[in-house]
C-alpha cells in the first residue's frame, strides 16, 4: 500500500466543509475530538467505493461528484416553505417535530403539553453542552470504520434529541420531519437521538422530504437506544426530492426482553443508501425489521443492515421488499451476525424484488455469520417480474393491465406496510404508494 | 337471430407451435348450456383460455364472435367487460389482495368499461353479502387474501361467487368439478343452475359426466384432438361415462 489515492473532488469538497465549520460546530472538548478522529478516519480512506465490501453496489466515490455548501440556518422564509410542505402523516395526531435544513426549529414543533417522561431538545444544544451523545453510548454498535457515518459524526450540527424516561408508555406518536427547502442544493447533516428508558415504549416516524429538481445532500444518522423490556416503534419515510443524495444510518441498542419493529420505506430521492447497525444487546429481545423501496427512473436505492444478535433468545424477522420501474436498481445488503453465546437465536432474512422492467435491477447480498450451535437462522431471495398468470386472472375478470398490476405491486408492498402497528403510519404509508403507482400511470 | 358465441374454423397453437385447437366449429345461443366433454389433452382448457384471452396462444385460423363482435381481437380485460367470464379449474391465490377488494376492482372495472356508473363501496358489499349467503360463504372469507389458504371448495365457490356479482353473458366453467366432494359440487352447481337464464350461455368443460347430473346441458359435444367430433343431447355424457372416451381418441388419431 502507501500509495496516496488522489482524492476526488467531493473528497476535498468535504474536507473543506469540515475545515470551514469546525470552529462552529456545536461541541465542547470531548465532542470536538470526537468529530475530529471521525473526520481523520474519513479522511484516511475517503469516499467508499465499490471495492469496499459494504459499499460494493452504491460507489459513492463515483457518484457523489462533488460536496455541496453547508445549508445556513433557516430563515423566516424556509421556515414557511417547510411548514406549508405537504405532510403524509397530517391530520394523524402526532406530536410533530421540525428539522428544516439541517436545523431544529423548536418554534414550528409541538412541544406543548409534553407527556410526563418526555423530554425533547435540539441535538446542538446537547452538543454544545459536551453531553456524550455522539458514539459513546452505542459501544459496539457504532461501526468506526464506515466512512459515511465518520463523516455524519464529524459533521453533525443538529437534529433532535428525545429521551423517554423508564416505564413511560407514550401513546402519541412523535414524528421527526426533515424538510429540506432550498432548491439550491446544499448538504445537511443531522444527528437524532432516541433514548427509550427501560419498560417505556413510543413509536417515532421521521420523514424525509426536499425539493425535486435539486441535487441537495442529506447525511442523517439516527441512534436509538432502548432499555429492557422496552419498546419502539419506529418507521423512516425517504420522500426525498428527485435529485436528492440521502444517506442515512440507524444506529440501534436494544436491551433485554425488549420489542423493535423497524419499517423503513423509500418512496424518494436519486440515490439512497440506508444503513442499519443494529445490536440485540439483551436476552430475549423480538425484532421485526422491513423495508420497502418503490423506484423508478434511475434510482439506486441501497438498504444495507447489519444485526447482530448479542445475547441468547433473541427472535429476528427481516423483509425487505422493492418494486423496480425503469432503470432503477435496488440493493439490499443483510448480514446476521450471532455472537457466540446467543444460543437459541431464531433470525430469518428475506428479501424480494419486482422488477417492472427489462433494464431494472436487484442486487441482493445476504450473509449469515454464526458462532453460537442451538440456532435457527435463514435467508432467502427472489428476484421476479409480475407474475403472468396472476396478471391473466384480474385481468380475466375485467381489470385492465395497468389497473391489475398495480394491484399486484400493492399487494407485493403491502407485506411491508402491514408491519407497522399503527393505523394512520399504514394510512400514510399506503398513500406514498398509491401516489407514487399514480405518477407511473 | 345473431348467435351468443360462434367459433368458425379456429385453429390455435402453444406459441412455440404444438397445435392445440384444429378446426373447431362451435355455436352457443343465448339460454343454452353446452357441455364440452372428452379425454385428457384433448384441448378442452385451451379453449376456455382462448375465449377468456390468455397470452401464448396463437390463432393460426378462424374466427371467434361473441354476440357479433369479433373476439379475438380483444384483450381479456375487454372480453370480461363485454360478458365472457371464464371460471378456472385452478382459481389463482393473490396474497395481499383481500376478496373483497378485488371483486370491488373487477366490478367496478367492468362497469367503468361498459360507461357505466361505478356501486358505492356499501352497496356492493350488500351485494355480494346476499350472494355469499347462497354459496355459504362467510364474511370472515371475503376478508381473506384472495384464494390464499382456500380449499379447493371454497376456490370454486368463490369463482362462482364472482360469476353471480359479474353476471356474465357467457360462462365458461373450465373443469369446475375438480377438487370437489359431492357436498361442494352441490353447493356449485346451484350456484351455477341459479344464473340460467334465456340471456345467458354456458360452456361447460368437463372429464367426468357427475358435474352433469347436477348442471343439466341442452347439448353435449365430445371433444377429442382439437376438435368436436360428436354431438348430442344430455344422454350422451351417460353413454361416455360408460364407454369412455377411447374410440374417439383412435377415431381421431
Amino acid at each position: 500500500m502507501g500509495v496516496a489515492i488522489r482524492k476526488t473532488k467531493a473528497e476535498l469538497g468535504l474536507a473543506d466543509l469540515y475545515q470551514g465549520a469546525r470552529r462552529y460546530l456545536p461541541g465542547g472538548e470531548e465532542i470536538t475530538a470526537v468529530r475530529a478522529a471521525a473526520f481523520d478516519r474519513f479522511n484516511a480512506v475517503g469516499l467508499p467505493h465499490r471495492r469496499v465490501e459494504a459499499w460494493r453496489y452504491t460507489d459513492l466515490r463515483t457518484q457523489m461528484k462533488e460536496a455541496k455548501r453547508l445549508a445556513s440556518l433557516p430563515d423566516d422564509a424556509a421556515k414557511t416553505k417547510a411548514r406549508e410542505a405537504r405532510d403524509l402523516f397530517a391530520g394523524a395526531g402526532f406530536r410533530k417535530l421540525m428539522v428544516v435544513d439541517g436545523a431544529f426549529v423548536p418554534e414550528l414543533s409541538d412541544l406543548a403539553d409534553l407527556e410526563p417522561g418526555l423530554a425533547i431538545q435540539p441535538m446542538s444544544d446537547a452538543l454544545a453542552a459536551d453531553k456524550p451523545l455522539l458514539s459513546q453510548r452505542l459501544g459496539p454498535v457504532v461501526p468506526d470504520d464506515d466512512p459515511a457515518l465518520a463523516l455524519n459524526t464529524a459533521l453533525a450540527a443538529n437534529g433532535v434529541v428525545i429521551l423517554v424516561a423508564p416505564g413511560t408508555a407514550l401513546s402519541r406518536p412523535i414524528h421527526v420531519a426533515f424538510v429540506t427547502t432550498n432548491w439550491v442544493a446544499t448538504s445537511m447533516f443531522t444527528r437524532s437521538l432516541v433514548n427509550i428508558g427501560a419498560g417505556a415504549s413510543a413509536t417515532v416516524v421521521e420523514s424525509h422530504q426536499g425539493p425535486d429538481g435539486s441535487e441537495y445532500q442529506v447525511n442523517t444518522a439516527m441512534q436509538l437506544v432502548v432499555g429492557d423490556e422496552a419498546r419502539i416503534d419506529h418507521i423512516k419515510v425517504v420522500g426525498e426530492g428527485n435529485g436528492a443524495l440521502h444517506i442515512g444510518s440507524l444506529l440501534a441498542n436494544i436491551g433485554a426482553r425488549a420489542t423493535f419493529n423497524q419499517l423503513g420505506f423509500v418512496a424518494g430521492g436519486s440515490l439512497i443508501r440506508n444503513q442499519l447497525f443494529v445490536r440485540l444487546a439483551g436476552e430475549g429481545t423480538v425484532a421485526d425489521i422491513r423495508g420497502g423501496a418503490l423506484l423508478s427512473g434511475t434510482q439506486h436505492a441501497d438498504t444495507t443492515l447489519a444485526i447482530e444478535h448479542a445475547a441468547e433468545n433473541g427472535q429476528s424477522r427481516e423483509t425487505f421488499k422493492a418494486v423496480v420501474g425503469d432503470t432503477a436498481r435496488a440493493v439490499f445488503q443483510g448480514k446476521i451476525t450471532v455472537a457466540p453465546g446467543a444460543q437459541k437465536t431464531d433470525a430469518k432474512m428475506m428479501s424480494r424484488a419486482l422488477l417492472l422492467s427489462d433494464e431494472a435491477e436487484a442486487d441482493s447480498k445476504p450473509e449469515l455469520e454464526i458462532f453460537a450451535d442451538d440456532v435457527q437462522c435463514g435467508h432467502g431471495t427472489t428476484t421476479g417480474a409480475i407474475d403472468d398468470e396472476l396478471l391473466f386472472y384480474l385481468m380475466a375478470r375485467g381489470i385492465p393491465p395497468a389497473d391489475a398490476k398495480a394491484l399486484l405491486i400493492q399487494a407485493f408492498i403491502g407485506e411491508i406496510i402491514e408491519g407497522a402497528a399503527n393505523e394512520s403510519v399504514r394510512d400514510a404509508l399506503t398513500g406514498a404508494m398509491l401516489g407514487w403507482l399514480g405518477q407511473r400511470e | 337471430m345473431t348467435a351468443l358465441l360462434e367459433i368458425k374454423g379456429l385453429h390455435a397453437e402453444i406459441a412455440g407451435g404444438r397445435k392445440i385447437i384444429q378446426g373447431l366449429d362451435l355455436t352457443v345461443n343465448k339460454g343454452e348450456i353446452h357441455a364440452i366433454m372428452g379425454p385428457n389433452g384433448a384441448g378442452k382448457s385451451t379453449l376456455s383460455y382462448v375465449l377468456a384471452g390468455k397470452p401464448g396462444y396463437e390463432i393460426t385460423a378462424g374466427e371467434v364472435y361473441l354476440n357479433g363482435e369479433d373476439l379475438l381481437a380483444m384483450e381479456a380485460d375487454e372480453r370480461a367487460a363485454k360478458g365472457v367470464f371464464l371460471a378456472f379449474q385452478y382459481p389463482l391465490e393473490i396474497p395481499g389482495v383481500a376478496t373483497l377488494t378485488f371483486l370491488r376492482a373487477a366490478f367496478n372495472a367492468q362497469r367503468k368499461a361498459r360507461g357505466e356508473e361505478e356501486l358505492s363501496s356499501p352497496d356492493l358489499i350488500k351485494r355480494v353479502r346476499e350472494i355469499a349467503k347462497t354459496l355459504n360463504i362467510d364474511a370472515d372469507m371475503l376478508k381473506r387474501p384472495l384464494n390464499v389458504g382456500f380449499s379447493g371448495g371454497e376456490k370454486k365457490r368463490n369463482e362462482t361467487l364472482q360469476m353471480a356479482l359479474l353476471q356474465p353473458s357467457l360462462c365458461v366453467l373450465d373443469e369446475t368439478d375438480s377438487g370437489l366432494d359431492i357436498d361442494a359440487l352441490k353447493v356449485v352447481a346451484n350456484g351455477v343452475n341459479a344464473l340460467r337464464s334465456a340471456e345467458r350461455g354456458m360452456i361447460v368443460i368437463t372429464h367426468y359426466q357427475r358435474l352433469l347430473d347436477y348442471i343439466v346441458p341442452d347439448i353435449v359435444h365430445v371433444f377429442a384432438a382439437g376438435r368436436i367430433v360428436r354431438t348430442g343431447g344430455a344422454d350422451l355424457a351417460r353413454e361416455l361415462e360408460a364407454t369412455g372416451y377411447a374410440q374417439y381418441q383412435s377415431e381421431a388419431a
